[in-house]
């Protein structure tokens, strides 16, 4: 025991979290992508106590209507003479909630249901992979618009309406990497060691299908917040005054002659996000793979 | 030693059905590893050695005969009876590049077992143990939290025998432990593995296709030709004087340290090996064979003992 602890300190071990994060430092574009999060994670989660929610999120003031970008109004005001600095941060909170939330109730849905088809095959396969597609042969949209229309809509039953299209591709993927992994001989040689099947999926082919998954997870958080918006557009996303970024951006769309800026900002607030997503997701599925440790 | 059977087969079959028809990968083979001793499997790729291995321990279910290990009929065992006597029979595979997770370190790697098995409870004890069977297979200390793709071949295949002793077994199957390595580190395992059955009195099946490892590794001799055994004796009298043609053209092609001068002519196979699918009742070797005679159509031959504990499966002799 004294000859492990003298270990300890000769070839000190560094947990998974932190080696990650000792690579994922010498990334920029991760670390850009992170620290553009963390901006907007912070101005979300501030924004209450920035703003005035009643007066300068929803409040009308018809004098200062469309009015361009300046000194006074940072990103300009919309047709009620709202401003849209405070509207676009306060907007971030819905997006990323919606975006995240759906995501990971996607995501966990859809990596039980991927490994079990993937892992076992057959039978158990066939009828999983075969509902899946059904899903994923009526347009999500209209998908999310009949649940919504069947729980009613708020923010949680449009997060549950969009998760049903992320569980389907997460799904898809975990089977495919499982099925990959499943045959390798060290899934066999857990066997030979006598570990339950659920510890053998859990401990040594999830980690190992962690890269495709966490690009999915990058990538449907943008097309997430994107759905989300165009279910806002129809009605049936978050309701109307709130200042979700796709509301923002379908109003925007009446204006776009004359206020372009409308539309070009919380377009922007989208495709940053998304970006930073994506450069993040990159950045940690390299960090997360011991092999590209240099 | 005392002379305890640890493990019996007895007309073990594995079949996989395939689109053409049934695949004999194991097809009736019967033996008796003594413990402490070691158990050669040789053959060609294909032959189904390996099926054997793996079936023996379960990893495939088989069709059809018995195991008896230490006297327990395991063949019907499920995956969680089985999980306790995985303490007691363990495995080394062919390939340490694949058989080895890659996103777990050494430490992870060689203490999964002990901690599945709650053979020991704290961390420290779990640690001192790890370390302790890395100091076994020489493994230097500083590797602990490094992980395989880090290492190579040699040193990925001693984590992959830690794993296997870290239960403390009586058996190991050693699937082609030495195949996937260079030559000069194939010795260092070799001798590695020898060292621990005499220090451990481990019990091998010592699976390989290069019978010159096989002759100074085991005590006895399977040799295997589609999916039968068809010649089984012990390792010095097979080679002094092996029966079945198949072992002969088999030792005849082990290189000899002959430079020019008279080299003994080798006995070369023709052919290929014959579908193992959907098989004719004669013998399997026919085809191939250069002493074919009448008999040889009439039936698959069966092992006979034709001298004390030298069995052939031959209808010529």
């Amino acid at each position: 025991m004294a000859q492990a602890n003298e270990l300890k300190k000769q070839y000190k071990k560094r947990t998974l979290a932190q080696e990650t994060w000792r690579r994922l430092v010498k990334n920029p574009g991760a670390m850009l992508g992170l620290g553009f999060l963390g901006l907007l994670i912070m101005a979300a989660a501030l924004s209450p106590f920035i703003f005035d929610y009643e007066v300068d999120v929803i409040g009308q003031n018809m004098s200062e209507r469309l009015m361009a970008p300046g000194a006074a109004h940072w990103f300009g005001t919309d047709e009620y003479g709202r401003d849209l600095f405070a509207r676009v941060i306060y907007g971030a909170r819905y997006s990323l909630i919606i975006g995240v939330g759906s995501v990971l109730l996607g995501l966990v849905v859809g990596t039980i249901l991927g490994s079990q088809a993937g892992f076992h095959g057959g039978v158990i396969d066939s009828i999983i992979m075969r509902g899946i597609d059904i899903f994923y042969s009526i347009p999500n949209i209209m998908t999310a618009v009949v649940i919504v229309s069947l729980l009613g809509p708020s923010t949680v039953n449009l997060m549950i309406a969009l998760a049903f299209s992320c569980a389907s591709s997460f799904a898809r993927i975990v089977r495919a990497s499982v099925m990959t992994i499943r045959d390798q001989e060290y899934v066999e040689s857990s066997y030979a060691m006598g570990l339950p099947t659920w510890k053998i999926i859990v401990k040594h082919i999830l980690p190992n299908c962690l890269s495709p998954i966490i690009v999915q997870i990058t990538l449907l958080i943008g097309t997430t917040i994107i759905s989300a918006s165009s279910l806002s557009f129809l009605g049936i996303g978050v309701p109307a005054p709130a200042p979700e970024w796709g509301a923002l951006l379908s109003a925007g769309r009446g204006h776009i002659r004359d206020a372009s800026y409308m539309c070009i900002i919380p377009g922007l607030a989208i495709m940053f996000t998304v970006l930073a997503l994506n450069l993040l997701g990159d950045g940690l599925r390299d960090a997360l793979d011991p092999k590209m440790k240099k | 030693m005392a002379n305890k059977t640890i493990l019996e087969v007895q007309n073990l079959t594995k079949f996989f059905n395939t689109p053409g028809g049934q695949l004999h990968a194991v097809d009736g083979v019967s033996f008796k590893i003594e413990e402490g001793k070691t158990l050669g499997i040789v053959g060609e790729s294909g032959c189904g050695k390996s099926t054997t291995g793996r079936t023996i321990l379960k990893l495939l279910e088989p069709t059809g005969g018995k195991i008896l290990f230490d006297g327990q009929d395991i063949t019907g065992y499920s995956r969680k009876q089985m999980r306790p006597l995985r303490q007691e029979m363990q495995m080394v595979f062919q390939d340490p590049f694949s058989s080895l997770d890659p996103r777990q370190t050494v430490m992870q790697l060689i203490s999964e077992p002990i901690i599945e098995h709650k053979l020991l409870k704290s961390k420290a004890e779990i640690e001192a143990r790890t370390l302790e069977l890395m100091e076994t297979v020489g493994l230097a200390e500083r590797y602990v939290n490094t992980y395989p793709h880090e290492l190579d071949g040699g040193r990925r295949q001693r984590i992959g025998i830690a794993r296997a002793l870290a239960v403390r077994p009586k058996l190991i199957v050693c699937d082609e432990p030495v195949s996937a390595l260079d030559v000069s580190i194939q010795a260092q395992i070799l001798n590695l593995l020898k060292k621990l059955q005499k220090d451990l009195g481990l019990t091998y099946i010592f699976i390989t296709h290069d019978l010159s490892v096989v002759k100074y590794f085991s005590d006895d001799i399977a040799v295997m030709y589609l999916g039968q055994m068809v010649e089984k004796a012990p390792s010095d009298i097979l080679f002094q004087n092996p029966i079945h043609p198949y072992t002969k053209a088999l030792l005849s092609a082990i290189p000899l340290p002959i430079v020019g001068g008279d080299k003994p002519k080798r006995q070369l196979i023709k052919g290929e090996i014959t579908s193992p699918v959907n098989l004719p009742d004669e013998c399997r070797f026919m085809k191939r064979c250069d002493c074919v005679q009448e008999c040889c159509k009439n039936g698959n031959p069966q092992l006979r003992e034709v001298e004390p504990n030298h069995f052939v499966a031959c209808s010529c002799v």
